[in-house]
């Protein structure tokens, strides 16, 4: 087929573009390759050349849009995608399709077995706290590890640094009851989150758009993990009553069993179906975040002046500042999830300004929040606490400020919406960093306190 | 002659099932016999006999089943079912009572060109 590699090169071409149509199925594009390919040949028997049969036959074939169209009546169905558990007749020869879904269900499993073996052996609260992070996470990260193939040296820099984390949290002398221990606890899964991220690039997260899809897995992970969490809760809530009224008590069955092997494999379970649909349905995410984001402005510009007028900074409870900090970490997912799901050619329109609005009130409240803390440390003296999220003020600050500015110079068009995606991508290591050194640093500082 | 576009479409399905009871045939196999039998008359747009053949698929007026080209390339030929070949009945029965009306109103009224040859 030499003299007619550049024939090849367009069907394929063409191939590609009407598999994008989701109610034209792989078969049908095969039949309608063939019907291409006789029209093709009967053209270049009376004489055109293979360019111009090419284009008559693309042309006879007709408008694809409407052809799609008409498929799509015959094939409603389709427009409603089947999640595929066991893919057929995969292209990449040697793995039994089946393969991916054992390895699947064997991760799950081995994530149950971790947890429970962490309850029965692990006696101390406080240090069961600290490992349950680092008892699940080499089985998530292990299915990306088999998903993505991934080489030696990523794997080496997957398990080094999990070891030192640890061994950080497991060596250090931590008091009982003190506050760097559950502080490195809560950070420690800052960083086992991010090199979730790491085993998810396969390797390469350096790159923007890996970082992104990250990102974007994260968001649809939470969703299919508080799917499953809603599911498992109704069934568990049926067992539990049918049980209770042939008088058998279930919660101990529930404890002891149920929920230390139903909640790490619904983590993994979850990841691996955000990973088998992602051409499935479309990402709930981003359209949860159309809705969220202008509720979440109202919120914030209800609670900025109560703050503001709530008495003395120093005397706004701490308990505020915590909630605060988990309203500021909300409000950089909205943005983080719409600009991951933002067409980056799109020109500026009302929801970029809405956006804009957002980061500016965040803005507000987390310079009030910054003052008040200050106030606090200057008045009552610094405690790991204290210092822990001042830290991550600031970091969420510098975060919002370049965001904000990016935005602007979106919206004037003097920017490419391209620099607000890398700002925020390229930011995310900063978190890993500041979470490593509140788990490596912030102990010996404060004295296992 | 250009037949007007809801003209071919009602035609279609009584055509295909009809080029079908001569034999198994495939999708561009169809469409050729329907420009030799119109003359070229009927134009379609190639990509919309595909979901029609489905459509009539799904209704069970035809079967369908996987061979390979010449080329040896894959190739799904369509034939038809005893539901088609009723299916195609009636729709004879029906196509004849219309054409039969069209040729007694014409029969009775004079040809357009030709009322105009009459004036002149």
């Amino acid at each position: 087929m030499e003299p007619h590699a550049g024939l090849e090169a367009q069907i394929e071409r063409w191939r590609g573009y009407v598999q994008r149509h989701q109610a034209i199925s792989a078969a049908d594009v095969d039949e309608l390759e063939d019907h291409l390919r006789g029209q093709i040949s009967d053209r270049q028997a009376t004489g055109l050349d293979d360019e111009e049969a090419f284009l008559v036959a693309i042309k006879r074939l007709g408008n694809l849009d409407a052809v799609s169209h008409e498929f799509a009546r015959e094939h409603s169905d389709r427009l409603w995608k089947q999640l595929v558990l066991v893919p057929e007749g995969s292209d990449d020869a040697g793995a039994p399709p089946w393969r991916e879904l054992a390895v699947v269900l064997a991760l799950a499993v081995g994530a149950g077995v971790a947890v429970k073996a962490g309850l029965a052996w692990i006696n101390d609260g406080d240090a069961l706290v600290r490992n349950a992070g680092l008892l699940v996470f080499p089985f998530l990260a292990g299915y990306f590890a088999f998903k993505r193939r991934v080489s030696v040296p990523v794997a080496v820099g997957l398990i080094v640094p999990f070891a030192v984390l640890a061994a950080t949290l497991n060596l250090y002398p931590f008091m009982a009851g003190g506050s760097t221990g559950m502080l490195a606890a809560l950070h420690a899964l800052v960083v086992l989150w991010l090199l979730v991220g790491v085993a998810y690039a396969g390797g390469r997260w350096r790159s923007d758009r890996r970082r992104m899809d990250f990102v974007r897995f994260t968001g649809e992970l939470a969703i299919y993990f508080t799917l499953l969490a809603l599911g498992g809760a109704v069934l568990i809530a049926l067992t539990a009553a049918t049980l209770r009224t042939i008088g058998i008590d279930f919660e101990p069955v529930l404890e002891e069993w149920i929920l230390p092997f139903a909640v790490p494999g619904a983590l993994v379970v979850a990841a691996w179906l955000v990973e088998a649909k992602q051409q499935v349905v479309e990402n709930i995410a981003p359209v949860l975040t159309r809705v969220f984001t202008p509720l979440t402005i109202a919120m914030l510009l209800v609670l900025l002046p109560v703050l503001a007028t709530a008495g003395g900074l120093a005397g706004i409870d701490r308990n505020l500042l915590i909630l605060m900090d988990a309203i500021l970490i909300l409000v950089l997912c909205l943005l983080l999830y719409s600009i991951s799901a933002r067409d980056a050619l799109a020109p500026p329109g009302l929801f970029d300004a809405l956006q804009l609005v957002l980061v500016a009130a965040a803005l507000a409240v987390d310079a009030l929040m910054l003052t008040a803390m200050l106030t606090r440390i200057a008045e009552f003296g610094s405690s790991p606490n204290k210092i822990a999220a001042l830290g991550l003020n600031v970091v969420l600050l510098v975060h919002l400020l370049g965001a904000a500015w990016l935005a602007i110079g979106f919206l004037r068009g003097r920017r490419p919406f391209t620099a607000v995606e890398r700002w925020q991508t390229r930011y995310l290591p900063v978190y890993g960093v500041w979470a490593a050194a509140v788990v490596l640093l912030f102990p010996p500082l404060f004295g296992f306190a | 002659m250009r037949i007007d576009k809801d003209l071919v479409a009602a035609s279609a399905t009584p055509l295909v099932l009809g080029i079908l009871t001569e034999g198994e045939l495939y999708g561009y196999a169809i469409l050729k016999r329907v420009g030799e039998l119109s003359g070229g008359g009927m134009q379609w747009t190639d990509g919309m006999l595909y979901p029609l053949l489905h459509r009539l698929e799904r209704l069970g007026y035809v079967s369908s089943s996987w061979g390979t080209s010449d080329a040896g390339r894959k190739r799904k030929h369509y034939a038809i079912t005893p539901a088609g070949r009723e299916a195609l009945a009636e729709r004879q029965e029906q196509w004849t009572v219309v054409a039969d009306a069209l040729r007694q109103v014409w029969q009775s009224a004079p040809r357009f060109p030709d009322a105009i040859q009459g004036l002149a």
